[in-house]
């Protein structure tokens, strides 16, 4: 059982928690994740990127979007309720350029939607190591974005905002600006984070000039340990388990289509599911 | 009696549900016997001196000591014989391979020239054990004074179980961690309810607590702390490592990422653990199979077969690549599948997976087989039969083709030895590792087993703990 420390609603449907959970805090490194379970005799295991962690006070942040009937029941707990289970922290943390052997340079980190709660801890790192880090982040519209101002903190004048309605930065395309830095030579590497659409068309933007680009990759997981296989994609022809071989892979050997599908293996049971819950939720008032 | 008045008493068959009606529920396909079959079945042990089925069993039950209790009607002191060697006796009961261990050298079953009729001593097992579960008059046992030592103990499956409850016993401290929600391992996530109630493995967890163990889940080590930090940092003697053989094969053939094909371990994980086929109550979606194709011919692709029964598939095709004869299933899961059902399609195998354009499976390709030469392991080896594919449309797939061992403790442990197949290499005495203090147990050490064996690593790895501990037993 795990406590919620802290709530907060970020925009319509997208809340940070944070939760405790002393040793994950302690052990946690950028670019891990945990498995979430809102109840244990009938809930669902879910994974969440670990958006930040006090080791201190032992909490960890949790930033979701609600998408299916988990992260529904997730949003409807408060502030001192508590989770049935956090297990972590799972994968394999970001090799982070500057650390790994890699001299320093100028890493582009491409955040789409939620997506940019778990870059957040990876362009810290990344920025930490002495890297060049720009951030671009993606939404629909001015209202959608999360940790703006966490993200400014990192980038300074790097950080470029991309909308899809013009409401906010630019109109247009996240792999618009990451085209035109590619272009000018200015990247070393690129790390892309979002929805599995948006990563495919940024490996497609990096990869007529060569530029190394990773993605971390948001399957549908269980045990998270490896045990299931249900997490499974393909990367260069080989079939890897993204909870214990990932979260992050080589965007350019991922098969995306591959992946997209999968993502919709039981996209009418979660459907399903998620109008069951919403409909709850109305007969509750809530 | 003389032997051949007990030659001619009828063996005791197994009351069951009936086939049609079990197929569609979760509910324990075998009934048990009544005490008066359970006494009755005892009585026909020959008693021979020789004592052939003890040799059969893995952990050596005294088996001729306790049928002559249960033959008297004395199933406590049945139970108590059991016990001294076997942990989880109504477990057991249900899941050897009788047929291939202790009945298999039964001296009735050769007079009566038929292994399915020596003595069942399986169910016998299971009747002593279930009598005294449910009547709660199971012996508590006295663990010894504390000495002090505290024990660590990942995964908690079979092995686990019994090497918790042993180190418990002899007065240590002990604490399991285990990954998932619930404790069990492979009795609660792969083995189905109609085949193993859950309501039995929670009763042996229920039993370590009464011990003293503690119980620590949602906790992957390795990751939210290692082997070495529990010796260095967290104040433990000692580490038993059982942490299964979880890791999927899957076939490397094409389609096998389409949506509707799943490793078995998914398959039955999503329905026993996360009780997906609640499906008003369970948040785990739940997959509408009608039509299952299961590859695979041993226990996990019986289970997986019965399941999808269950789960409402109208046809279930198991496709086994090698001859009935080689089938590794459990022979009363072969037996009940085929009641159930399930149609058997031997000497083929799938050659690829068919998909439609959205990514679900609509067809599989199989390849037909003969019998070839003899391999090495003994068994005459399946040679494809050139241009005989067929098709047989399906919409999902189960691979149960087998587990390897899950990469996690080995690859953040520093100094683990593993073999080449990944499974940890101990000391055939004491089940030590290359590590001091660090012990192994299980289907991690021996490749995807059996729990009667994984249940004996565990206590020989307990005796090699407390020997290495200096606590005397
Ligand atoms: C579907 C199925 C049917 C079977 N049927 C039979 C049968 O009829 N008869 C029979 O004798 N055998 C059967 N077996 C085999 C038998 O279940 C196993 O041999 C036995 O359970 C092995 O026991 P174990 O204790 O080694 O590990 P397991 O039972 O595999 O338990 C390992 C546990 O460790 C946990 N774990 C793994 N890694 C970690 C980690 N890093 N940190 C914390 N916890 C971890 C896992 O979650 C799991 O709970 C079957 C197996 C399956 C899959
Ligand atoms: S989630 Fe089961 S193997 Fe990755």
């Amino acid at each position: 059982m795990n406590k919620i420390i802290r709530k907060r609603r970020l925009s319509e449907n997208v809340f940070e928690m944070s939760v405790e959970a002393p040793l994950v805090a302690r052990s946690r490194r950028a670019g891990q994740f945990v498995i979430v379970m809102v109840d244990e005799e009938f809930g669902e295991r879910i994974p969440l990127t670990i958006a930040d962690a006090d080791p201190e006070a032992g909490t960890i942040t949790l930033i979701f979007q609600t998408v299916g009937a988990t992260t529904m029941k997730l949003a409807k707990k408060n502030e001192g309720d508590f989770i049935a289970a956090v297990l972590g922290p799972l994968g394999k943390p970001t090799s982070i350029r500057g650390e790994n052997g890699e001299k320093p340079g100028r890493v582009v980190c491409v955040g789409g939607g939620i997506g940019v709660a778990p870059m957040h801890p990876i362009a810290q790192a990344l920025k930490a190591a002495g890297n060049e880090v720009t951030i671009i982040m993606g939404a629909r519209n001015a209202g959608l974005f999360v940790m703006k101002d966490e993200m400014a903190a990192i980038a300074g004048d790097r950080l470029v905002l991309v909308t899809d309605d013009g409401s906010s930065g630019r109109k247009g395309l996240v792999t618009d600006p990451l085209k035109e830095l590619c272009e000018r030579g200015e990247v070393d590497e690129v790390i892309a984070i979002g929805p599995p659409v948006m990563m495919k068309f940024c490996a497609l933007a990096t990869k007529p000039f060569g530029v190394k680009t990773v993605a971390s990759l948001n399957t549908i997981m269980i045990d998270g340990t490896g045990m299931c296989g249900g997490c499974r994609v393909s990367v260069g022809g080989k079939t890897k388990f993204v909870c214990v071989d990932g979260p992050e892979f080589d965007a350019h050997q991922v098969d995306w289509d591959l992946m997209l599908k999968r993502m919709g293996a039981f996209r009418p049971q979660e459907i399903a599911a998620k109008e069951h819950e919403c409909n709850l939720l109305k007969a509750a008032g809530l | 009696m003389t032997p051949k008045e007990k030659m001619a008493i009828a063996p005791q068959a197994m009351p069951e549900q009936d086939a049609k009606a079990r197929a569609r529920n979760m509910n324990e396909v075998a009934l048990g016997y009544t005490a008066e079959m359970a006494r009755c079945e005892a009585s026909r042990c020959m008693q021979c001196p020789a004592k052939p089925c003890m040799q059969g069993c893995p952990v050596a039950i005294n088996i001729p000591g306790f049928l002559a209790a249960a033959a008297e009607g004395d199933f406590a002191k049945a139970l108590k014989i059991i016990r001294r060697t076997s942990l989880l006796p109504a477990v057991c009961g249900r899941v050897c391979p009788q047929e291939k261990q202790c009945q298999k050298f039964c001296t009735m079953g050769k007079l009566l020239k038929d292994v399915d009729k020596a003595v069942a001593i399986g169910r016998i097992e299971r009747f002593v054990a279930d009598l005294a579960r449910e009547n709660g008059t199971e012996e508590t046992v006295e663990c010894a004074p504390k000495t002090g030592k505290r024990v660590a103990i990942v995964g908690s499956g079979p092995a686990s179980i019994t090497c918790a409850a042993d180190c418990a016993k002899a007065g240590c401290d002990v604490t399991m961690f285990e990954a998932f929600h619930k404790c069990g391992g492979v009795l609660v996530y792969g083995i189905p309810e109609f085949r193993l109630p859950k309501s039995i493995v929670r009763h042996e967890i229920d039993n370590l607590k009464k011990l003293g163990v503690k119980i620590e889940t949602n906790y992957v080590v390795g990751r939210t702390r290692t082997v070495k930090d529990f010796l260095a940092e967290d104040g433990f003697d000692a580490v038993f490592v059982g942490t299964g053989a979880g890791l999927p094969k899957f076939m490397d053939i094409e389609g096998e990422n389409l949506n509707g094909v799943f490793s078995a371990n998914e398959y039955l994980t999503r329905a026993n653990l996360m009780k997906a086929y609640e499906e008003d109550k369970a948040d785990t979606p739940f997959w509408h199979g009608k039509r299952v194709a299961v590859l695979g011919g041993g226990n996990v692709a019986m289970d997986a077969a019965r399941m999808a029964l269950r789960l409402g598939a109208e046809k279930v095709y198991l496709i086994y690549r090698r001859s009935m004869d080689e089938m590794p299933a459990r022979k009363e899961e072969v037996h009940h599948a085929k009641e159930e059902g399930v149609e058997f399609h031997i000497l083929e195998n799938a050659k690829r997976i068919l998909g439609d354009d959205n990514g679900f499976v609509c067809a599989i390709e199989c390849l037909r087989y003969e019998l070839g030469e003899k391999d090495a392991s003994g068994r005459r080896s399946p040679v494809a039969v050139p241009g005989s594919e067929f098709t047989l449309d399906v919409d999902t797939v189960v691979v149960a083709v087998g587990n390897a061992s899950n990469p996690l403790i080995p690859s953040t442990t520093e100094g683990l030895e593993v073999n080449k197949r990944g499974n940890i290499v101990v000391d055939p005495k004491s089940n030590m590792t290359s590590i001091p203090g660090v012990f192994a147990g299980g289907d991690i050490v021996l490749g995807a087993a059996t729990v009667i064996l994984a249940m004996g690593e565990g206590r020989r790895a307990a005796q090699g703990i407390l020997k290495y501990l200096g606590v005397h037993v």
